[in-house]
C-alpha cells in the first residue's frame, strides 16, 4: 500500500501526461468514426445494391477480426506506405474499428424512427436529403446517444492496443513504469485509476448531454 | 365551368404479387369533395398515397391540375408541395414544437421568411383553435390537438388539394367531432378535398361525392344521398349495412 501511494505520488506527471494522450487519441479517432459511421449508415440503408455490398462487408470484416489484427494490419501495412506517425496509425485504426460499430448503431436508430415521419415530410415536398437532415436525423441521433456513450466507453479503453505500437499513452506509460520500478501489480492498478476516472467523466458527461436534450425540449412547454 | 383538379386513368398498383389497385378511373372537380369508402384491404388509402406519389403507380396516368405527371421526370417534391396530407397517426415531429411544425416547410422548401411563415402559421393555427398552443410539443397533445395541428402544418404550404388518410380513425371517439369541423370549414372554404373515412355522417353532410372500393376496383361513386339511400352494388349494400 505504500508504494502504491509513493508510486502515485511520484509518477503522477507521466501518468496525466500519458492520459492526455489516451484522451487525444480517442477523441480524434472517435470524431473520425462518427463520420465513417454516419456514411457507412447511409450506404448500409442505401437503394443501391453495390453500396450496400461495400457497406456490408467493411462491417462485416471489421467486426469479424480483432482490434488488435487490425491495428497491426494498418501500422505494418498502409502506415509504412504513406507514412504515418504512430499516433495517426493508431487513431486511423481505431477510427476505422469504431467506425463500423457506429455505423450500425446509426443504421438502427435511423430506421427506428417511425416511417411516418418520413412520409409526411415528404408528403410536404421536403426533398429526401432536406427530410433526412431536418426530420429524420435529429430523432435518430438522440436515440443514438446511449449506444454511442457505450461504444465511446469501448473506444476510449481500447485505445490502449495503441500503445504495442510504442505511443506513449497511458498503457504503454504503466508497463514502463512497472518495468523500471519493478513493482508491477501498482502500475498497473495506477492506470487503471486513471481510465476509470476518465471513464467516469465522460459518463457524467453524457449524462449531461442526455438530460439537456430532454430539458431543451421541455423548456418550450407550457 | 367546371374544372379538374385531379384526373386517374386505369391505375393499377402492386406489393409484389398483390394486386391492390386494378384500373382505377376518378376525377375530381375543384372545390370538389370526394369521400372514399370501403372495408379495410379494399385499396382506398393506396389510391389516395398514389396520388401523392408516396406510392408509385404501376400503369396508368395521373394528372393534376390538367398536366400528366410524370415521376420520372418531374419533381416529384414541387407537386407535393401542392397536395397537402393528412395521415391516420398524424405523424407530427416530436422534437419541434406546433408552431416550428407547421412552419417546418414554409422555410426550409418555399424558402419563406421566418417571421412571414410564423405570422402565417398563427393564422392557421387560430383556424384550427390551437393559437394558444403554438410553443407546445406534440407530446403534450391530445389526438385530436395533434391532427388539427397535422391539418395547419398541410395548409401551410398553401396546397390546392387537401387528401385526408383516415384522419380520425385514432382518435378516440369525444375527440373526432373537432377534427371533422374543421374539415368540414376547410370544405367550405372550397378547399379541394379527398377523404378516406369511416365517418358516413361527415360524408353525407359534406361529401359532394361518395366513392365506393372494393377489392382494388372503384365499384360505385355518387352523390351521398342517392347512395346511401339506394346503393346498387350488392357489395356498397352489404359494406353499409355493416357499418350504419
Amino acid at each position: 500500500m505504500e508504494d502504491f501511494f509513493h508510486l502515485l505520488g511520484e509518477t503522477w506527471f507521466g501518468f496525466l501526461k500519458a492520459a492526455g494522450l489516451t484522451v487525444q487519441l480517442t477523441a480524434v479517432s472517435l470524431v473520425i468514426a462518427i463520420c465513417i459511421g454516419l456514411v457507412f449508415a447511409f450506404l448500409r440503408i442505401s437503394d443501391s445494391k453495390l453500396l450496400r455490398g461495400i457497406a456490408k462487408t467493411y462491417i462485416t470484416v471489421i467486426r469479424g477480426t480483432p482490434l488488435i489484427l487490425q491495428i497491426m494490419v494498418l501500422y505494418f501495412g498502409i502506415a509504412k506506405l504513406i507514412l504515418l506517425t504512430d499516433f495517426w496509425a493508431g487513431a486511423l485504426a481505431l477510427a476505422i474499428h469504431n467506425g463500423a460499430y457506429i455505423a450500425e448503431i446509426f443504421r438502427g436508430t435511423i430506421q427506428s424512427i417511425d416511417r411516418g415521419q418520413m412520409e409526411a415530410a415528404r408528403s410536404l415536398g421536403m426533398p429526401y436529403p432536406l427530410a433526412m437532415r431536418r426530420i429524420i436525423l435529429p430523432q435518430a441521433f438522440k436515440r443514438a446517444i446511449p449506444p454511442l456513450g457505450n461504444q465511446f466507453i469501448i473506444g476510449l479503453k481500447d485505445s490502449s492496443l495503441v500503445g504495442l505500437l510504442g505511443f506513449q499513452e497511458l498503457y504503454l506509460t504503466s508497463q514502463s513504469t512497472a518495468a523500471r520500478t519493478f513493482l508491477q501489480f501498482e502500475s498497473y492498478t495506477i492506470a487503471g485509476l486513471y481510465y476509470l476516472i476518465l471513464v467516469l467523466f465522460f459518463t457524467f458527461l453524457l449524462n449531461r448531454l442526455e438530460k439537456r436534450m430532454d430539458v431543451e425540449k421541455a423548456g418550450g412547454r407550457t | 365551368m367546371k374544372e379538374t383538379m385531379v384526373e386517374c386513368k386505369q391505375l393499377n398498383k402492386s406489393f409484389g404479387n398483390l394486386h391492390v389497385l386494378k384500373d382505377c378511373n376518378l376525377t375530381v372537380e375543384k372545390s370538389e369533395v370526394v369521400v372514399l369508402i370501403g372495408a379495410s384491404g379494399s385499396g382506398k388509402s393506396t389510391l389516395l398515397r398514389c396520388l401523392n406519389f408516396l406510392e408509385m403507380i404501376n400503369s396508368g396516368a395521373i394528372y393534376i391540375d390538367g398536366k400528366q405527371i410524370d415521376p420520372k421526370k418531374d419533381n416529384l417534391n414541387h407537386i407535393r408541395e401542392h397536395v397537402g396530407m393528412v395521415f391516420q397517426h398524424f405523424n407530427l415531429f416530436p422534437h419541434m414544437s406546433v408552431i416550428e411544425n407547421i412552419i417546418e416547410a414554409p422555410v426550409h422548401v418555399k424558402k419563406i421568411k421566418r417571421d412571414e411563415a410564423i405570422a402565417d402559421a398563427n393564422k392557421l393555427l387560430d383556424k384550427v383553435g390551437l393559437r394558444d398552443k403554438a410553443n407546445v410539443y406534440p407530446d403534450q397533445l391530445s389526438g385530436g390537438q395533434k391532427q388539427r395541428v397535422a391539418i395547419a402544418r398541410a395548409l401551410a404550404m398553401r396546397p390546392s388539394l387537401m387528401l385526408f388518410d383516415e384522419p380520425t380513425s385514432a382518435l378516440d371517439p369525444e375527440l373526432v367531432g373537432e377534427v371533422l369541423g374543421v374539415m368540414k370549414e376547410l370544405a367550405k372554404e372550397g378547399m379541394t378535398m379527398i377523404v378516406v373515412t369511416h365517418e358516413m355522417g361527415f360524408a353525407r353532410e359534406v361529401a359532394d361525392r361518395v366513392i365506393v372500393m372494393h377489392d382494388g376496383k372503384i365499384i360505385e361513386e355518387g352523390a351521398p344521398k342517392q347512395l346511401f339511400a339506394n346503393p346498387q352494388h350488392e357489395r356498397t349494400q352489404r359494406f353499409l349495412s355493416q357499418i350504419l
